[in-house]
């Protein structure tokens, strides 16, 4: 044993640490990231004037506030190795039961009321979503119903219960106030809904990177025998996983209502899938156990840059799924050669 | 011997018909290493599930330092200081070391950062590092997920993580199989140390000169059931391989 205390002795904790660049470098994040920076530098050199232009780049972060924040949701639920195919349809339900209850609390029309209806549509958003969460949660970690099942479930019924709640109808009347203050309104040029997406984002980082909650999640994706072995709660955490997931969307349903000032029941069928490329194309494995929601932004803004800038150069915009689907493809491929030479050892 | 440490007295456990164990007892006295061996399927894996609480026997009693005891889940042995390192390792292969060790015991931030669950991610990582050098775990670095380990590696963290929270038992679940000669020494090493710390060591292994060379006692498992106990410095390879064949009884060992 001389030879090991030798060894071990002269490598003390911090000596251990990998540094800092290596371990930059060897993530996933920073290459999303600078394929980011890439296409943003690409498109800008080629059209300077309309890329970086202050109402472009206001459209476009809040264009992608409210799928930033169902991707954020959708990060931690594929951490743990499963899936959420139902974010999109929850959001239209709490879109559209939030609309109708700030209506009907006003008479019908919500349109000029004030900030104590629009708390009541709030709770009402964020409380239907969580529901659906909720359940998700439930059937997966009680019942043992895979989660893919379980959400395409829950896809169709949160979508079909929207559609009965007014009769297949969008629902108009959102309070003014809500769409001038935080629908349309800016803060210093920054977009008032994107602010509340980024605060979102960083809790979100903040819970996933330095707390147990996040730990937990990264311990039942990668081994979920290994987390049940040490205490954790794997059915439990995995319920708080997909409430999680289920609030956001509630809270996303709200942030498009106040965009948009109507709650929409179409044009969110592929929300589920825009958010499962944003957080597979960030670098969060879908087999679980590894990802960051810094990724995730990354992944979010890829495509919506991608979309933007073509239009903008003159590329038929066609282009834009394509060009999505062969980073998609080329990110998973990159992340399965990676684990296959690692579990090879 | 003093008084039992622990005491496992006619423990069956059926799988549906299957009958893993049948009447099985088991004895584990303070401070000895003490090897379970039997067959494939002789039940030497149920019976330590039954014994660490991953599962409940159907019926039967344990005994723990003298008092009646009821395993209703991992947790309720963790508590007691009986920990188990697993013949399939379970660890979390995307976690580092020092996550695994202390995972599920995570220490927290003080103040307010740690009520809402901050991690203490520093202390963490010298504690596990401390745990690591004096159980002999060489590891190049402490930030790496377990994964990008080495099989020998993995298992030295494996069974670094089991020994360092241990009290009172710790239940080897073959620590020893697909490792090197130079990491087996290590382990086995490992098992005497702990040992002398006051702890009881459960070894259940396949390589009769290993259990002979580590071990105080011997309990052999044969169909579900104890068929013999020896002292190891008293029997030989011969003897054990007998008892697990079923060529050689012991009367009073059940």
């Amino acid at each position: 044993m001389t030879t090991d205390e030798k060894t071990t002795l002269s490598t003390l904790p911090d000596e251990q640490r990998t540094p800092m660049l290596k371990r930059l470098t060897g993530a996933n994040t920073l290459w999303i990231g600078l394929v980011l920076l890439v296409l943003v530098a690409t498109f800008g050199a080629i059209r300077p004037d309309a890329i970086f232009q202050v109402t472009t780049l206001q459209f476009l972060l809040a264009e992608t506030a409210v799928l930033l924040v169902l991707s954020v949701g959708m990060t931690f639920v594929i951490i743990t190795s499963g899936i959420d195919l139902s974010v999109g349809s929850v959001l239209v339900f709490a879109s559209v039961s939030s609309a109708m209850a700030m209506n009907s609390v006003s008479g019908g029309d919500a349109t000029n009321a004030g900030w104590g209806v629009i708390g009541f549509g709030l709770l009402v958003a964020v409380v239907s979503g969580a529901a659906w969460g909720l359940l998700n949660g439930l059937l997966i970690s009680r019942a043992k119903i895979p989660p893919l099942i379980v959400t395409l479930g829950s896809f169709g019924a949160a979508q079909g219960a929207a559609l009965l709640l007014n009769n297949g109808s969008n629902v108009s009347g959102i309070p003014d106030k809500l769409n001038t203050t935080f629908g349309s309104g800016t803060w210093f040029g920054i977009p008032n809904i994107v602010i509340v997406a980024a605060v979102v984002t960083a809790l979100g980082a903040l819970l996933l990177s330095t707390t147990r909650f996040g730990r937990y999640t990264y311990a039942v994706g990668s081994n979920e025998e290994a987390a049940r072995r040490v205490g954790i709660s794997v059915r439990g955490h995995l319920t708080k996983v997909y409430l999680l997931a289920g609030t956001l969307a509630g809270l996303a349903g709200f942030m498009g209502n106040a965009f948009f000032r109507v709650a929409v029941v179409t044009g969110h069928e592929t929300d589920n899938l825009n958010a499962i490329a944003a957080v597979v194309l960030g670098g969060t494995s879908i087999f679980g156990g590894t990802g960051s929601v810094l990724g995730t932004v990354f992944g979010v803004f890829i495509p919506a840059v991608l979309e933007k800038g073509l239009v903008i150069i003159g590329v038929k915009e066609f282009w834009q799924p394509i060009a999505v689907a062969v980073v998609l493809v080329a990110a998973v491929w990159l992340d399965q050669t990676r684990r296959r030479a690692r579990n090879q050892r | 011997m003093s008084q039992p440490l622990l005491e496992a007295r006619d423990l069956t456990k059926n799988y549906g018909t299957v009958e893993a164990l049948r009447g099985a007892s088991f004895t584990a006295y303070p401070g000895e290493v003490v090897s379970l061996i039997g067959d494939n399927g002789a039940g030497k894996s149920t019976l330590v599930k039954c014994l660490s609480g991953v599962e409940q026997p159907t019926s039967g009693s344990l005994v723990f330092d003298g008092e009646p005891l009821n395993l209703g889940s991992p947790n309720d042995a963790r508590a007691l200081g009986i920990e188990t390192v697993f013949q399939d390792l379970a660890v979390a292969p995307d976690l580092d070391p020092a996550a695994n060790m202390f995972l599920g015991r995570e220490i927290l931030k003080p103040g307010v950062l740690g009520f809402l669950g901050v991690l203490d991610k520093k202390a963490m990582r010298k504690q596990a590092a401390e745990h690591f050098t004096r159980f002999g775990a060489t590891l190049q670095s402490i930030d790496v997920p377990i994964a990008a380990l080495s099989g020998g590696q993995r298992q030295s963290v494996a069974v670094a993580r089991s020994v360092a929270w241990a009290s009172k038992l710790v239940f080897m679940d073959e620590p020893t199989a697909a490792l090197g000669v130079v990491q087996r020494e290590r382990v086995l090493d490992v098992i005497k140390r702990v040992r002398d710390e006051g702890i009881a060591v459960v070894l259940i292994s396949h390589n009769m000169p290993e259990v002979l060379s580590v071990s105080d006692r011997v309990e052999v498992l044969r169909l579900g059931r104890r068929v013999a106990r020896f002292k190891a410095s008293e029997t030989s390879v011969e003897e054990l391989v007998g008892a697990m064949t079923g060529a050689l009884t012991q009367e009073d060992a059940a």
